[in-house]
């Protein structure tokens, strides 16, 4: 039985940022942009709740984790929101085709 | 009456005319009366004038009045040290009978244009003109400097130049006043060289300093050639106003003038300005330089009478005669008669002014007829002209009981003393001549105007006594040139009080080795010579002038009336056919008819070499200038050309490839503005990737 150690954890987010970086990049759907922004908001909490339990840094790891879960939760919200509004100007949500950023 | 209060009047007498000029020139044109206005100024000026006259000549006899104010100060100067100049008024005796003469002459012609010029379109500014003429010969007058004489001698030339071009409509009227202009400037910058010399010498203009100066025996350049040069070189100024041979050619054409200007500038006043210069300036006058001036005076009286000989114009012999007279006073002040060269100055005045206002009044009748030849028999028409004319003639020729016998006998008798005190008698030859030609032309002039048949039956017609305005000027003038005026006795000049007491020879401020022998100060012959009368320069000289009374006197009347007899024979009785004559003695005939070639000499030498040189001057600037102006003008536009080529190919070019080449970067990274998020992000993290790698 292996020893489960911070290096695990850290292992286990970095999968989870590389996924989510992927899916940020390469879904077309803004939905799923979305989940993969989620995905690198949580893999970053991993690692504060890892380095805080690893670490002598006290409880402000989880802190930090809880309130970047309460920031997510509204990003989500603000997000959700601006997706909508796109799909009013544009009539679609494919990243790919709202491009007028380049004009 | 004191000195200051003369000084005054004399002020006043001088700024009258002045603001008559500016008056009259101002608003003339608009107020058709404002002629009365500068002609009752002049009245006024003519009155002040003979107060001024009548109170230094009674109270002030032997006093000269200096009144002068410093009018410039330019503190220390280099060479002159302290530059300051003044001006001031003089009132001597010759002084105040000058201003007694100008204003009279003035006075009577203004009165005689008001009919003369009437119905002329520029009616006021006429007057106007002969206001700022007067002011101006008033200023030579007065003036007790050589820096003002100067100024009014140039604002008398400008006065002249706008009279006798007066109808400039008429092109030889405005030719005749460029060309008098251009003559009297030739004179003046000798005129000014003196000046020159003599301030830069003395460091002032002052007469009364420059003569105490000469006379301690401080001379120009230290010698007494510097003297007789700068003598020369004033008198330069005299030969040029005084229209003396050479430059005397302009004052014939300045008879293109109206005759009242005629008889005011181009005869009786201006042209004397000339002989009243040589007169104040007398006394630094050394012998060479006189020797010089009475040549130059004997030319000028002998070429103009032989030319007065053969002029048709009536004005013409007159203006020759003008310049004869002229001459016989140069000659004076060269020969030493000073006192009659300013008393034949004031007789001159006279009669001269009357005989031109007479012509005028011919004129006038005759309907604007100059050519005597067409007139004739005007005696019975025009009496009063005619007597008037004849009393005036009588003078010019120098008859016994007129005024022009007395000065001009004293003249002569100038010459004749000279004659015999150094030898050089054709100064006396040449007066004498001039005394027979003088009285030949003069009656010549009158038996063909006034004598004879009527040639031009129409013009005689009509022609008729001048009015009240104009006669009265010339009985006025024919009644000055009558000789109680200046002397009781008719046969001597010194018979008055003009010569016996006003007008006296000056004290002589020349070393006594430059002087004539004759006018050195010997003090011993005087106490030994024990003469009852006054002493003129020497006793020799005024023994020499005493003997030489007589013979002139009756030399001069027997030439004068022969003269006058010759004229009779030849043109009243017509004993002697003129044009026979004339055949007879062709080339001297058309020698005089010619007036010498003058005007063809001067024209084939100094107009032909001016244009001459003006042609190689523009030769040379045409080809030369023009060329380097051109030649550099296409040298600037080649490098223009060139400069243009490279802007637009290498400035613009390197302008172009800039953009040429930020449009193709922007070309390349315009790749990478995609707009689309997810690249954007990737970009992001691929640098962030990068940039570890770098700072790991």
């Amino acid at each position: 039985m292996i020893h489960i150690g911070l290096i695990h954890y850290l292992i286990v987010s970095s999968i989870l940022f590389c996924l989510g970086i992927f899916g940020v990049i390469t879904r077309k759907n803004a939905i799923m942009v979305l989940m993969g922004i989620e995905l690198i908001l949580n893999s970053a909490n991993i690692n504060f709740v890892a380095f805080a339990r690893y670490g002598n840094f006290g409880n402000s790891g989880q802190l930090t984790a809880l309130f970047v879960i309460i920031l997510a939760a509204a990003e989500a919200a603000i997000a959700m929101a601006i997706v909508l509004n796109i799909y009013k100007m544009f009539s679609t949500i494919n990243v790919d085709e709202i491009d007028t950023l380049k004009d | 009456m004191t000195e200051s209060v003369l000084i005054k009047i004399a002020l006043v007498t001088l700024f009258l005319p002045l603001i008559g000029f500016i008056v009259t020139l101002l608003f003339g044109k608009r107020i058709k009366w404002l002629y009365w206005f500068e002609n009752s100024i002049l009245i006024i000026t003519f009155l002040l004038a003979f107060v001024l006259a009548y109170f230094k000549l009674a109270y002030f006899t032997d006093q000269t009045i200096i009144s002068e104010f410093q009018w410039i100060n330019l503190g220390n100067v280099p060479i002159l040290k302290t530059f300051t100049i003044e001006l001031g008024i003089m009132l001597d005796n010759i002084t105040v009978l000058m201003i007694f003469v100008v204003t009279l002459v003035s006075l009577v012609v203004h009165l005689f244009s008001v009919d003369y010029m009437k119905g002329d379109k520029r009616y006021n500014r006429y007057f106007a003109y002969l206001g700022i003429f007067t002011f101006s010969m008033l200023g030579i007058v007065l003036t007790d400097n050589l820096l003002m004489i100067y100024i009014f001698w140039e604002l008398v030339g400008i006065s002249s130049y706008l009279l006798i071009g007066f109808w400039y409509e008429k092109k030889t009227a405005s030719n005749a006043a460029k060309k008098a202009f251009l003559v009297n400037r030739i004179g003046d910058i000798g005129m000014f060289l003196g000046i020159l010399i003599l301030f830069t010498t003395y460091n002032t203009f002052s007469f009364d300093k420059i003569f105490y100066q000469v006379s301690i025996g401080n001379l120009p350049f230290g010698t007494e050639l510097g003297l007789t040069i700068a003598g020369i070189l004033l008198f330069c100024g005299a030969i040029g106003k005084s229209a003396q041979f050479p430059l005397h050619v302009w004052l014939p054409d300045a008879m293109e003038g109206p005759t009242p200007v005629s008889a005011l500038i181009h005869a009786a006043t201006m042209v004397a300005a000339g002989v009243y210069f040589m007169i104040r300036i007398f006394p630094i006058l050394s012998g060479d330089a006189l020797l010089v001036i009475a040549t130059i005076g004997a030319i000028s009286a002998f070429i103009p009478a032989t030319i007065a000989v053969t002029q048709n114009d009536i004005k013409k012999v007159l203006a020759y005669s003008t310049i004869s007279q002229l001459g016989y006073m140069i000659m004076a002040i060269g020969v030493g008669a000073y006192t009659f060269a300013f008393f034949h100055l004031i007789t001159h005045a006279f009669f001269k002014a009357a005989l031109f206002l007479g012509s005028g009044s011919v004129i006038h009748s005759m309907h604007h007829e100059q050519d005597m030849r067409k007139m004739g028999g005007l005696r019975k028409k025009m009496p009063l002209t005619y007597v008037t004319f004849l009393i005036a003639s009588l003078a010019l020729s120098g008859i016994p009981l007129t005024s022009g016998f007395l000065s001009k006998d004293g003249i002569l008798a100038g010459t004749f003393a000279f004659g015999s005190l150094t030898g050089n008698w054709w100064f006396a030859a040449s007066g004498f001549l001039v005394a027979f030609l003088t009285a030949f032309y003069m009656f010549r002039a009158i038996i063909l105007t006034f004598h004879g048949k009527p040639k031009n039956k129409e013009k005689y017609e009509h022609a008729k006594e001048s009015s009240f305005l104009m006669a009265m000027p010339l009985v006025v003038l024919s009644l000055l040139s009558l000789f109680f005026w200046y002397s009781l006795n008719p046969f001597n000049p010194e018979g008055g009080k003009l010569l016996s007491s006003w007008v006296k020879p000056p004290e002589i401020s020349v070393p006594q080795n430059a002087r004539y022998d004759f006018m050195k100060t010997e003090t011993e012959k005087v106490n030994e010579a024990n003469l009852t009368e006054e002493i003129t320069y020497s006793p020799a000289y005024t023994n020499a002038l005493r003997t030489a009374h007589y013979p002139t006197l009756f030399t001069s009347a027997s030439l004068a009336l022969l003269g006058i007899l010759f004229a009779f024979l030849i043109y009243q009785w017509k004993f002697i056919d003129p044009d026979e004559l004339a055949n007879k003695f062709k080339p001297a005939y058309k020698l005089s008819f010619n007036k010498w070639y003058f005007d063809e000499i001067y024209y084939a030498t100094f107009v032909a070499g001016t244009l001459a040189l003006s042609r190689a001057i523009a030769f040379f600037d045409n080809k030369f200038v023009d060329g380097i102006v051109n030649g550099s003008a296409f040298v600037t536009v080649k490098l223009s050309a060139f400069t243009g080529k490279f802007d637009s190919i290498v400035v613009d070019g390197f302008v172009n490839m800039t953009a040429y080449l930020s449009g193709l970067t922007g070309l390349f990274f315009r790749r990478f503005q995609t707009g689309k998020v997810q690249s954007y992000l990737m970009f992001v993290i691929f640098s962030i990737i990068i940039l570890l790698y770098i700072f790991k």
